[in-house]
């Protein structure tokens, strides 16, 4: 039954070197735990990936609830954290993996740099991975405004005021950021959730796929 | 796959006709001892891809995501912190020579040169050999920015309590409770508590909110007359009388607030 529906599908569509590309490789022997078991540094990398799962999954299910307006932010997550079932723990895994999401990647970029994995011919590849690691840090910065309360709003004051001191572009960057030059408000709380749901996880996807992409090209680097 | 002439296409499509083979390559041929990706070795990532999951997830269940009251521009004194992945720029800034007329070597100028040289590391540290003894600048450098980073944000987390501010934030549910301001109660409540714990009984920044304690009738008036902790006693000025009033206004309002 299934051999068959392979085969129609396969037959239209000639699935086998797609899933090829993607999942028919070897493992070489010094990245396998199994054999060397100093070689679990290497999980770091696939484990940042399976944390970036975690929170684009829980993210979409916070958005389910999550209301982006001053008026209902809080109590919307508030709402969410004490009456929704499961609630508290889908956002406990959001809020958590933020910070798991950069201990691996910090463990990863660590792995990569001490080995001297990014030499000639992987450069481009350790780039993405370092604007990955950039757009990580934007995700959270504007992750963390988005409960609306004191924490996030004084914290978010404080990084929009050095912002503003960047010369030359300051103020517009700040007004590009908080959707005005003084009022940290309504406007601010759109475009933080704007950019931490549609922006950055697109240039978070895209640049993932480049990442992913140029591994398989280019394999990884052999043993020191 | 087959190319040129000959090549058979299903329908007007670019798919071959011919089969290609669904059979994984065979890895025996490289050099030690290598293992397919597909299913062997993913069988066993997910493996350990369930147990750091169920790991995580007790670990989520166990510490609750914190949150604290709705935002209030007005909240004096209220010290901001960042993220603690944040916490070593938010402490580099504290430096003098990061602040004041020098903002922008530590906003800008110092953060740049890090994060620049990480990007641009594998152009910086472009010799041949891959080991650290073999690329010395390049290692002592880096260990010496995670030290950096390390220190900075040990300096800046350890000063905090966080306990005591997580406790000094705690949300407070939006309530619809109607407060009965004709009660006799009240009355005696606006004379003697309204002060600090606030018009609605929500408390402020001298006294907590008297919504959804767990003392008795017979606690709350001695507490009324004797005070407790900050409070000082002697807060309440009636008769016995109103003394009884009060305590039972706010326990009508607990009770109120409970359903």
């Amino acid at each position: 039954m299934i051999q068959k529906l392979y085969d129609w599908i396969d037959e239209r569509i000639d699935v086998a070197p797609i899933w090829r590309d993607i999942a028919d490789h070897e493992v070489p022997e010094h990245v396998n735990p199994a054999y060397h078991f100093s070689a679990f540094v290497y999980c770091f990398g696939g484990l940042t990936f399976f944390v970036v799962v975690i929170q684009v999954l829980s993210g979409m299910f916070l958005t389910m609830y999550y209301v982006p307006d001053i008026e209902n932010a809080w109590k919307s997550v508030y709402y969410l954290q004490s009456q929704v079932a499961h609630g508290q723990i889908v956002r406990g895994m959001h809020h958590w993996g933020a910070s798991v999401v950069i201990v691996m990647l910090l463990l990863h970029t660590m792995r990569v740099f001490f080995q001297g994995a990014y030499k000639k011919p992987r450069e481009l590849n350790w780039m993405v991975g370092v604007l990955i690691f950039f757009v990580m840090l934007g995700l959270g910065f504007t992750g963390y405004l988005l409960p609306w309360d004191n924490k996030a709003y004084f914290a978010t004051q404080v990084g929009l005021d050095i912002a503003n001191q960047v010369p030359f572009i300051g103020p517009e960057l700040k007004t590009l950021l908080a959707g005005d030059p003084k009022i940290v408000g309504a406007q601010t709380l759109t475009r933080f959730f704007a950019i931490h749901v549609f922006f950055l996880p697109g240039a978070l996807f895209a640049l993932l796929a480049v990442h992913f992409i140029l591994i398989r090209r280019q394999g990884i680097a052999g043993p020191l | 796959m087959k190319k040129g002439k000959g090549m058979r296409f299903v329908g007007d499509s670019r798919i071959s006709a011919d089969k290609t083979s669904t059979v994984p390559k065979d890895y025996s041929e490289y050099p030690g001892r290598t293992e397919a990706f597909w299913p062997n070795f993913l069988l066993k990532e997910w493996l350990v891809g369930s147990v750091f999951l169920v790991g995580f997830l007790c670990a989520t269940i166990a510490a609750p995501a914190p949150l604290e009251g709705v935002a209030d521009p007005t909240t004096a004194g209220y010290i901001p912190l960042p993220d603690w992945y944040f916490l070593f720029l938010y402490e580099l800034l504290k430096y003098d020579f990061a602040s004041g007329p020098y903002i922008l070597f530590g906003i800008l100028i110092l953060p740049g040169l890090a994060f620049g040289a990480l990007l641009l590391a594998p152009f910086l540290d472009n010799g041949p050999g891959r080991r650290p003894p073999n690329r010395p600048i390049a290692v002592g450098m880096m260990l010496l920015a995670l030290a950096s980073v390390f220190w900075l944000t040990y300096e800046s987390a350890s000063k905090v309590d966080w306990k005591e501010k997580a406790e000094a934030n705690k949300p407070i549910p939006p309530s619809d409770l109607v407060i009965d301001t004709d009660d006799p109660g009240y009355a005696v409540y606006e004379n003697s508590c309204i002060g600090c714990h606030g018009d609605s009984l929500e408390g402020g920044a001298a006294g907590p909110s008297l919504i959804g304690i767990e003392e008795t009738p017979e606690e709350i008036s001695k507490i009324a007359v004797e005070g407790i902790g900050d409070m000082p006693p002697g807060m309440f000025t009636g008769t016995d009388e109103e003394l009884e009033q009060l305590v039972e206004f706010i326990m009508s309002v607990n009770e109120e607030a409970a359903e």
